[in-house]
């Protein structure tokens, strides 16, 4: 019984510092000196951290304004892909009706359809469209990626929240919105939000469509991507980049950690 | 119960709600993800008269890079995609053992999900590039009097190595959460009664839990090797073009040539292969269902 219980312990340790370590190392890389990551031999732990490094990317070309862009397309991402799927997500929860299962199949087959089939025909498209090279455009095509993932959890969001306690306000008399409004929804809430969330990563993560559609209005992934590959920026550049698209994840995926296996538990179904 | 007294007390003019609620979702999906790839595949098959005409793919197949991005792009999925199902059935299993400190554990193992395979690209590249954290270590050992050059053409499996390593530990988190989530559905009852029989933790997985997990593996597998044939930007932070796969070549076919019919080829392509794949699996697993039960 020891033994077993040794044996699962050490292989937890083992799995969680091959997950953390990398994450370790990038911070690390992120709060040291510029010239100590260009030396050899190579210090791991500097004798001092600085700020310089981060202060460096941040204050580059680009970087604050396609942060915000990100932070924008991530919030038009959410809530476009609210207003189109909180309805269907409801829909499917509480109603049945012909061709349901038809509906549930061919949302959760979009998921398999890759952003990058999506973005260069949306890029022709764009251009004709005046959606080319605008926040607006690249929103659209995360709303598309994301409306798989928004519905199914608005969906199991909703069956989690009991029928019987709408009807019974609708028996107390009130309609069918006022007492989604006043009943449904406050309860559903926390699970609304997660998954809110959950689309805000979508959206700051993808790189692809982002890069793809965008030209001068660059998303945070798209312009170091584009500096990566175009512009060959310094290491010490993308080690900063690299720990600044990570924070905003973790706490985020902090934050939502007890919805996670809900999230994607029921997505898969 | 519920559901079949709503139905019936549902009135007539109620029937046409839920189809109302759904339609805007397949409006959008119609609009942004049928008509896009309706478009893909034209654009790839027509010259700017609208004529067909297989250039676009002659021109894809005859690019130097072509045969290097499919190879490259099978073999690191082929390598990948079973390291990151195995990973991820370990962590599951683990994680299902309930040992003290398990939630722990599961949030940290979870966290790549929030991490792009940009961000995760950078993150292995500090680990990787010549003045990186494993030279670091190495000469701190004191094996190394000079750094070694992981990331160049001369060492391509390193290259390849560097990007399966980082896609194993960046991706294995969904599988694991996909098969928690799975394990989580299957009766405990089972587990007791299994127990009862005698058989041990090692049979009781075997022959129970896995055969049980069946259908959240199918989907762990099948979304999994669909993300990795567009593998895009871990293969261009660690290796540039030198390791080219299918999505890189579009993106730089699009960017760079301003070719968006050559870039849709491409598209047309992975769309191809990911269908192909998702068919196979299907089939394969279900005839072993077949068999299983003949």
């Amino acid at each position: 019984m020891t033994l077993r219980r040794l044996a699962t312990y050490s292989a937890a340790l083992v799995i969680g510092a091959w997950v953390a370590f990398p994450l370790l190392l990038i911070t690390l890389a992120a709060f040291t000196p510029r010239d100590v990551l260009y030396r050899w031999p190579r210090q791991i732990w500097p004798e001092r951290f600085t700020l310089d490094t981060i202060l460096f990317f941040v204050r580059s070309t680009g970087v604050l304004p396609s942060t915000w862009n990100s932070v924008l397309v991530a919030g038009m991402t959410i809530a476009l892909a609210f207003l189109l799927s909180a309805p269907a997500g409801y829909a499917l929860a509480r109603y049945r009706f012909r061709g349901r299962d038809a509906v549930q199949l061919a949302i959760l087959a979009t998921k398999m359809f890759p952003a990058t089939v999506l973005s260069i025909p949306l890029a022709v498209a764009f251009i004709r469209w005046g959606l080319y090279d605008t926040l607006l455009g690249v929103s659209i095509v995360h709303t598309a990626l994301s409306i798989p993932f928004v519905t199914v959890i608005i969906t199991s969001v909703f069956v989690g929240v009991s029928y019987e306690l709408e009807e019974a306000a609708m028996t107390l008399g009130t309609s069918r919105l006022q007492a989604f409004l006043r009943v449904t929804l406050p309860m559903a809430l926390p699970g609304l939000a997660a998954a809110a969330i959950f689309t805000f990563v979508l959206s700051w993560n993808e790189v692809f469509a982002a890069t793809i559609l965008t030209l001068n209005n660059r998303t945070l992934p798209a312009l170091i991507l584009n500096s990566v590959v175009a512009a060959g920026a310094p290491l010490h550049y993308r080690f900063a980049g690299g720990f600044f698209m990570v924070v905003p994840a973790l706490i985020i995926i902090f934050l939502i950690r007890r919805y996670l296996l809900t999230l994607w538990g029921v997505t898969v179904r | 119960m519920a559901d079949a007294e709503r139905t019936r007390a549902s009135p007539r003019a109620r029937d046409w709600t839920p189809y109302l609620l759904v339609l805007p979702t397949f409006a959008y999906l119609g609009i942004f993800f049928v008509y896009p790839m309706a478009q893909a595949v034209w654009l790839s098959l027509t010259d700017p008269h609208g004529q067909l005409t297989l250039e676009h793919f002659r021109r894809m197949v005859g690019d130097l890079y072509f045969s290097q991005a499919i190879r490259y792009t099978l073999l690191i999925t082929a390598v990948a995609v079973p390291l990151q199902v195995g990973l991820g059935l370990v962590i599951a299993l683990l994680v299902n053992t309930r040992f003290r400190g398990h939630s722990l554990f599961l949030y940290v193992c979870a966290v790549p999900i929030g991490i792009s395979d940009l961000a995760a690209g950078l993150i292995w590249l500090s680990i990787f590039t010549e003045r990186g954290y494993l030279n670091a270590f190495l000469g701190a050992a004191g094996l190394l009097q000079q750094p070694l050059t992981f990331l160049t053409y001369e060492r391509p499996e390193w290259l390849l190595g560097a990007i399966i390593l980082t896609e194993v530990w960046r991706a294995t988190a969904i599988v694991m959460v996909i098969l928690v989530a799975g394990l989580q559905l299957i009766p405990k009852d089972y587990l007791e009664t299994a127990q009862v029989f005698g058989a041990g933790r090692w049979q009781t997985a075997r022959h129970v839990l896995l055969p049980l997990l069946k259908p959240s593996l199918q989907t762990a597998l099948i979304i999994r090797t669909i993300l990795a044939f567009q593998l895009f930007a871990t293969v261009i932070t660690l290796a540039g073009r030198l390791v080219p796969v299918l999505a890189g070549e579009s993106y730089f076919w699009y960017s760079l040539y301003r070719s968006p019919q050559v870039a849709s080829a491409y598209a047309v392509l992975i769309l191809g292969l990911s269908s192909a794949i998702t068919w196979v699996y299907l089939r394969l697993l279900r005839q072993r269902e077949v068999e299983a039960t003949a």
